[in-house]
């Protein structure tokens, strides 16, 4: 399988968003044009005059990946070029789940055929840690700090793939890097798909939740095994594939990141702790997760 | 000839240009021209994609991945839809898309008023857009014509908008000529992108440019902008030759040869000026007019040129640099600094309000004095205020 996504970027080591543009290219093959809008993705690849994309890419500006890509979508179908091409939006949380968000719908109610793909660490990277829409119950980020009176972000995580879906789509996905080779076939699936398509892919971040960069794999694979991150497919509208899993109490994905850790300190934490237990036990259950 | 409106004069001349894409979000008053264009496509009378938006800022969001894919590509808004879309304008021009546009001109909120006036487009001007303003419907129309010749040429591959008053040009009818389609076929080429994205030549487009290079692509835009000034020029000539209309090339001059006063000013007021210089004429005063064709680049040169012998210029801003004076002003003086004729400002017309024959007189009048005086009373001034709303 060719590699497109070039090492020698400027991402942390054992970079999470790196990973998942290298395996949704794995995925995606080279006949696709690739819109990223401002992220820590944009900037790691970009550095000028070095690139690290094998596919033509375009990065304009933060919030408008799903209107740029459908202008591409657009103009290969006026110019009669649209077999030369899969169109793809490769994009972070914050430019996805916050500030994208309309423009997201936009895109998919219109029914553009672009894969639109969240690679979802859960916060704003690039700028130093802030929260997002993305960023999960007690993470503590810069702009959602731990302090005396506070145990970290406040909100349960945004369900960005069920608004998606909520459109009426054909397609809609999470995956984690976790799991490579459910990232790749998840992606060459979507691109075949006709219409708007919607993929959310975990992929943890270790500058910013706080682990060892040699654990990024393992971080990712906690998330998913202690159903806080639910790994299905859902096919015009109906969930047609659930990663089962032998399920792990929250607390072993928890205690190994340091945005967690005032959790196990503070007191009152473990009642913080119980409330993201109850939120895996959802998922479970919606999902249908445990084996 | 035909009596149409503003509005679809200029979707007249967007179909003529065989657009690829299209994208706008509509908003009052630049709505004719966008449902004129949905009609068009919805009766099978013009092949192209029209992406119909959720924001303005998408609209030009999706001319910049359809322009750089290779698409010819349009868009219009107005006023708060053009300051929703000014970082897309940024991009554009810095990605050096040869979109077009029509910036129906009208007033920003607060107050929210649905008028006309420039503020709208003139907040644009150092966004790398050139900027063109159109005097009538007839000039809206043809201008889009030549904006694509200009926007493609491939010393200046940057993005156009082409100025039009709110309500006085986009809804009122005139008599309007339409630009033969095979004619506009040899006047404005297929575009032909120097670059574009395409799995056949997988490039980078928009990449991060830290501190050692960054200046150099802003000077890169700022030298395009320069060579744009002769391609405008050239282009309004050869238009000339094609349809026989000409209005100009950055600027356009009426009975400035032996003035002593000119009025300096660019839009729809430009009809007006000329129907009050005619009747000061008739009175024996020497009155000319300087109309501003292109806004950015500015013509610097062709200013001074036109009005190194006159002995006052006044300058109308239907904008303001709030705190500071007109933006056509500031511009006006720089040029004609230590060179040039007294030079008056004027705040006029906002959200709007009319801008009478009698209007100019009084304006001419106060240059008049300036000349008699040899000196400039009040720099910049709001023409018409009513003092009981104060």
């Amino acid at each position: 399988m060719e590699e497109l996504f070039a090492p020698g970027h400027r991402g942390c080591a054992g970079c999470g968003a790196a990973i998942a543009a290298r395996l949704i290219l794995k995925g995606a093959g080279k006949d696709i044009i690739a819109v990223s809008p401002t992220g820590c993705l944009e900037v790691i690849s970009s550095p000028y005059p070095q690139s690290s994309w094998g596919v033509p890419w375009i990065h304009s500006l933060f919030e408008n990946a799903a209107a740029v890509a459908s202008g591409v979508e657009a103009a290969l179908r006026a110019l009669g070029r649209e077999d030369e091409a899969k169109v793809l939006a490769i994009a972070g949380d914050g430019g996805t789940i916050d500030i994208g968000f309309g423009v997201l719908s936009g895109m998919l109610e219109r029914g553009h055929d672009v894969t639109y793909i969240c690679y979802d660490n859960e916060a704003y990277m690039n700028t130093g840690i802030q929260r997002s829409g993305s960023t999960p119950y007690g993470a503590s980020t810069t702009t959602s700090p731990a302090g005396k009176i506070s145990f970290g972000e406040d909100r349960p995580k945004k369900n960005a793939p069920a608004i998606a879906a909520a459109h009426g789509i054909p397609y809609v996905a999470t995956a984690s890097i976790a799991y490579p080779k459910d990232v790749i076939k998840k992606v060459k699936k979507a691109v075949e798909i006709e219409g708007p398509k919607y993929l959310q892919i975990h992929a943890p971040c270790c500058t910013g939740w706080g682990f060892d960069s040699s654990r990024t794999i393992e971080i990712g694979r906690l998330a998913v095994e202690t159903a806080l991150f639910p790994i299905y497919e859902m096919q015009n509208g109906k969930i047609t594939s659930v990663k089962k899993i032998k399920r792990k109490p929250v607390e072993e994905y928890l205690k190994v990141q340091r945005r967690f850790r005032h959790l196990f300190e503070k007191e009152g934490g473990e009642e913080e702790i119980k409330k993201i237990q109850e939120i895996a036990d959802g998922n479970a259950e919606q999902f249908g997760l445990d084996l | 000839m035909k009596i149409m409106e503003g509005s679809h004069a200029v979707a007249e001349a967007v179909k003529a240009c065989r657009p690829h894409v299209i994208s706008a979000y509509p908003i009052t008053p630049q709505t004719h021209i966008v449902e004129e264009i949905s009609r068009m496509v919805a009766d099978g009378e013009l092949a192209c994609e029209y992406i119909r938006v959720e924001s303005e800022h998408s609209a030009m969001s999706v001319c910049v991945g359809a322009s750089a894919t290779g698409a010819r590509t349009y868009t219009a808004t107005t006023s708060q839809g053009m300051a929703l879309m000014h970082e897309v304008l940024f991009n554009a021009a810095g990605l050096r898309l040869p979109i077009v546009m029509t910036a129906v001109n009208r007033a920003l909120s607060a107050p929210i008023n649905i008028w006309d006036d420039q503020q709208d487009a003139i907040s644009q001007r150092d966004t790398g857009w050139i900027q063109l303003h159109a005097e009538d419907s007839q000039e809206a129309s043809d201008m889009i014509i030549q904006a694509y010749r200009i926007a493609e040429d491939h010393d200046v591959l940057l993005p156009v908008m082409i100025g039009m008053d709110g309500f006085i040009l986009t809804h009122v009818y005139e008599p309007v000529e339409l630009c033969p389609q095979e004619k506009v076929d040899e006047f404005l080429p297929l575009y032909e992108p120097t670059q574009y994205l395409t799995p056949k030549n997988p490039l980078t487009f928009g990449p991060i440019v830290d501190p050692s290079m960054y200046m150099e692509f802003r000077y890169m835009i700022h030298e395009a902008m320069g060579r744009a000034k002769k391609k405008i020029m050239n282009v309004a000539s050869e238009f000339r030759d094609k349809f026989g209309r000409y209005y100009g090339g950055l600027i356009d001059t009426y009975e400035a040869e032996d003035a002593e006063v000119l009025i300096l000013a660019m839009g729809s007021v430009i009809g007006t000026i000329k129907d009050a210089i005619d009747e000061l004429r008739a009175d024996g005063k020497k009155v000319g007019l300087v109309k501003v064709r292109c806004y950015r680049p500015f013509p610097a040169e062709a200013i001074l040129e036109a009005a190194k012998d006159a002995k006052a210029i006044a300058v109308l801003d239907k904008n303001i640099s709030l705190g500071h004076e007109g933006a056509l002003y500031t511009d006006v003086k720089s040029v004609l600094y230590n060179k040039g004729p007294l030079a008056l400002g004027f705040i006029l017309g906002l959200g709007g309000r009319d801008i009478t024959k009698s209007t100019i007189e009084n304006i001419v009048a106060k240059a008049q004095k300036a000349i008699e005086s040899g000196r400039v009373e009040e720099e910049s001034e709001f023409v018409d205020l009513d003092q009981e709303v104060l």
